[in-house]
């Protein structure tokens, strides 16, 4: 249940408040479960609140992760280093 | 000595408001008649003074052409958004209504509901956006009515606008007339003008330059009926409930299917990004400066070179086929490679959270 | 528009489509629930489903909280309006849920309920600052993201010594709903579907983080990734509980590295902690009752609950008699299964949860899929 969008902060104002902005449509919105959101950062929005933060690096890392070429390396895929398993 | 003639102060638009008296049909009506419209829309009908318009037979009559009239009631809220109003709108809208018969748009009439208590100014800004948008395009409104409801029982102003129209001899454009095998063209983007109302709307404010798409379409639709005429089957302009329930309409019109190509649908990045804020889809919402066009096949490269000639209609593609399907379904391969429906609205087009 | 674009790249599909056909076993079928309606939603606008191998059967689970909005919710939020006469704040997606009397929030609107749809539930707390003569409700519904932004507000309302503002709570758990999904106490009536793994939420799990699935993974032996929204997302998920399906593995993975981490929101789980306390039992429509599954306020701000301020008693109402809604939201029949859906339960007349919302596994096959049964 989650119709919620990387926006990026373009505006902090006062207290919680801030502009973000995602594709040139730009959004009043509240960063208050996300205070320690700058300007530049891109930010989950959900219902009118940023609801976590956006890590560049990662999202680089899963696209290229999706481009991962040569389907016969399947039986070495836990050798792969691209596949993040972040299991607590 | 001469009679002084009674002096009546004039309109004030600047703080005045619309009062029972000035749809009673006295005095306060008569002037709110000459001040305003009569001022704005002034042509030689209106100047008569009269109920009704009287006008020549168009000389595409003798041709064997044939008369084309519609209507539109307008209920837009808000009155005023980025790129138009609800003046202009309505004159384009029953324009392009009537165009989308391969008409020419010849006149226009124009009744008033109003509100007790509605601003003058708001009327004025209004009913001058009305009248430039009919000098523009070159359709008088010769004729109107007005008529005034208590505070409450009407959200401001309601218009309805009629259009009368000529299409010339031999020209059949209608919407059971697609046929398998036929193009599927498109004006331009969509989305604009439903966005663009979105945005002013208090609880979904979000700062964009979107402005409405609203726009006259007669003399795009010349150039193609002069380009292509005898092999355009259907025209229609997606305004409410978008690109998908017009093609879904005439899909069943006809008794055809559609298949569609997602990426030859033309959207602007911000109205995809707006759209996406609010869980819309595009597809379903309203255009006021759009057409759709279904020709046959060996005429789609001139009719689209023809469009693309015209100023409204730079960015015309070929979006799809017409197809042969009992059930009706408009089909379109998505940008990422699926297969999807594009079914009927369901409803109201809803902000939503999921 | 950046981060979403990329993610639906057709290229990519057709890529990771290809390995993921190459990956799976010979002859064996796998069987995965996509938990969270935004990803139901994803497979089926972007025509995904068509795009996997037959041998992948992707199961709709119950992630979607308007569909799993019992009647009686709905029917307390009418009264709220129609006889209470407080203006009753609500996001779009609750409009058109089917109640009793053959009655809905639009149709309850029509009827003279001040019912208003809003994007957030700051503008509920805006309207209750702005008519502070009237009784401003905000219908609260959603899982775990939609959660916190209430609970905000409520400390806010309180902050402000509101007296016209509450909240009709009816927030829900993903983590409990997954377990009475795999636990099927009712497997007697509804039957049961054998799970080969979830596709886990995608915005429910950047604020719950990825640790609370580690049950279903140590506990019910089954694999867990959780997805990011897009397209691509879903399918690299797909391909990653293929992997773990194949060998033999069953881990929690996180394919949505971008947004999700172990732990979550902090700040986020504090102030739904502050606010809420769980209920014991709550029902869910096509559920029944689940235990721990939801939320309700706690005792310092019982004033912002509608349920004690207007005495509101709930009363659970069956569904119709031919409505497979349980069976499918368990995944156990398919919206085709069903005798009344496309004819007399259609999207324009709903009667069971699953057809309401865009995201429910009817209204999804209908608008987007049910073509393909014409060939």
């Amino acid at each position: 249940m989650c119709l919620a969008l990387p926006a990026q902060v373009v505006e902090r104002q006062g207290g919680d408040d801030a502009i973000v902005d995602l594709g040139g449509v730009r959004k009043a919105i509240s960063l208050a479960l996300v205070p320690e959101a700058q300007v530049g950062d891109y930010v989950i929005i959900h219902v009118g609140h940023a609801i976590g933060l956006l890590d560049p690096e990662e999202a680089a890392h899963t696209l290229a992760l999706f481009a991962e070429l040569d389907a016969t390396l399947a039986a070495d895929v836990r050798a792969t280093p691209a596949t993040p398993v972040k299991a607590p | 000595m001469a009679l002084r003639t009674n002096y009546i102060r004039p309109l004030d638009f600047k703080q005045g408001r619309i009062d029972m008296s000035h749809g009673a049909g006295g005095r306060a009506s008569a002037q709110l008649i000459d001040e305003l419209f009569l001022k704005a829309f002034d042509n030689e009908w209106l100047r008569q003074g009269n109920d009704q318009a009287i006008f020549d037979a168009p000389p595409e009559l003798a041709q064997g052409g044939r008369l084309v009239m519609a209507t539109d009631g307008h209920v837009v809220s808000p009155l005023f958004f980025p790129g138009g109003d609800l003046g202009c709108l309505c004159v384009h809208g029953t324009i392009n209504d009537v165009a989308m018969a391969g008409a020419r748009p010849l006149y226009l009439s124009a009744g008033f509901i109003i509100e007790e208590g509605f601003a003058l100014g708001e009327l004025k800004a209004l009913v001058e956006s009305m009248a430039r948008a009919s000098r523009e395009a070159g359709v008088p409104i010769v004729t109107g009515d007005t008529k005034v409801v208590e505070q409450g029982k009407g959200d401001g102003v309601f218009i309805t606008t009629t259009g009368v129209g000529v299409v010339p001899a031999g020209l059949r454009i209608d919407g059971a007339l697609a046929r398998p095998g036929d193009a599927i063209l498109l004006s331009g983007s969509i989305g604009e003008h439903g966005v663009a109302v979105l945005s002013q709307r208090e609880s979904l404010s979000f700062g964009t330059s979107i402005e409405s798409d609203t726009a006259a379409l007669h003399t795009l639709v010349a150039d193609m009926v002069a380009a292509a005429g005898p092999h355009i089957r259907v025209m229609r302009d997606p305004t409410r409930g978008g690109l998908a329930t017009t093609l879904n309409e005439i899909a069943r019109q006809s008794g055809v299917g559609m298949h569609l190509e997602e990426a030859h649908i033309h959207v602007l990045p911000e109205v995809e990004a707006a759209c996406e804020l609010l869980g819309l889809d595009p597809l379903y919402i309203a255009n006021e400066g759009k057409l759709v066009a279904i020709c046959a096949p060996e005429a789609a490269e001139v009719l689209l070179a023809a469009m693309r000639a015209h100023p409204l209609g730079r960015r015309t593609a070929r979006i799809g086929t017409v197809t042969q399907d009992d059930h009706h379904f408009v089909q379109m391969r998505t940008r990422f490679g699926g297969r999807r429906v594009v079914d009927w609205l369901t409803g109201e087009q809803l902000p939503r959270i999921c | 528009m950046k981060y979403i674009d990329e993610f639906r790249d057709g290229a990519l599909a057709r890529h990771l489509a290809a390995r993921i056909a190459a990956e799976v076993h010979e002859g064996r079928d796998y069987r995965f629930m996509e938990f969270c309606g935004g990803h139901t939603h994803a497979l089926s606008r972007y025509g995904v489903t068509e795009l996997l191998p037959s041998q992948v059967r992707m199961i709709h689970g119950p992630g979607c909280p308007v569909c799993v909005l019992p009647i009686g919710r709905i029917d307390l939020a009418i009264r709220l309006a129609l006889d209470h006469g407080a203006i009753l704040c609500t996001y779009g997606d609750t409009m058109r849920v089917p109640a009793s009397e053959g009655l809905s929030l639009i149709k309850a609107k029509a009827r003279g309920g001040d019912i208003r749809i809003v994007y957030s539930v700051a503008d509920a707390l805006k309207l209750a600052q702005t008519h502070p003569e009237r009784e401003v409700v905000f219908f609260a519904i959603g899982f775990e993201t939609t959660t916190p932004p209430t609970a905000l507000v409520v400390k806010q309302a309180e902050q402000l010594n509101l007296r016209n503002f509450s909240v009709l709570c009816c927030h829900v758990l993903t983590p409990a709903a997954v377990t009475h999904i795999l636990a099927a106490p009712d497997a007697a009536r509804y039957g049961k579907v054998e799970l080969d793994g979830f596709v886990g939420p995608a915005h429910v799990s950047i604020v719950i983080g990825s640790r609370p699935y580690v049950p279903f993974a140590e506990g019910w032996r089954k694999p867990v990734v959780i997805a990011g929204f897009e397209p691509l997302d879903v399918m690299q998920a797909i391909l990653m509980l293929v992997r773990q399906v194949n060998e033999g593995r069953a881990e929690v993975e996180n394919e949505f590295t971008r947004a999700v981490t172990p732990d979550g929101n902090l700040a986020a789980q504090r102030v739904m902690d502050e606010v809420f306390e769980v209920r014991e039992a709550f029902e869910w429509r096509g559920l029944g009752l689940v235990p721990n599954s939801a939320l309700k306020l706690r005792e310092r701000f019982a004033r912002f609950d509608a349920e004690r301020r207007f005495d509101l008693r709930y009363q659970s109402v069956p569904d119709h008699k031919g409505c497979e809604c349980g069976a499918i939201l368990r995944g156990v029949k398919r919206p085709v299964d069903c005798k009344l859906f496309g004819s007399v339960c259609t999207p324009d007349n709903p009667v069971g949860s699953c057809m309401v919302s865009s995201e429910g596994a009817c209204a999804a096959h209908y608008s987007y899929g049910r073509f393909k049964e014409t060939g």
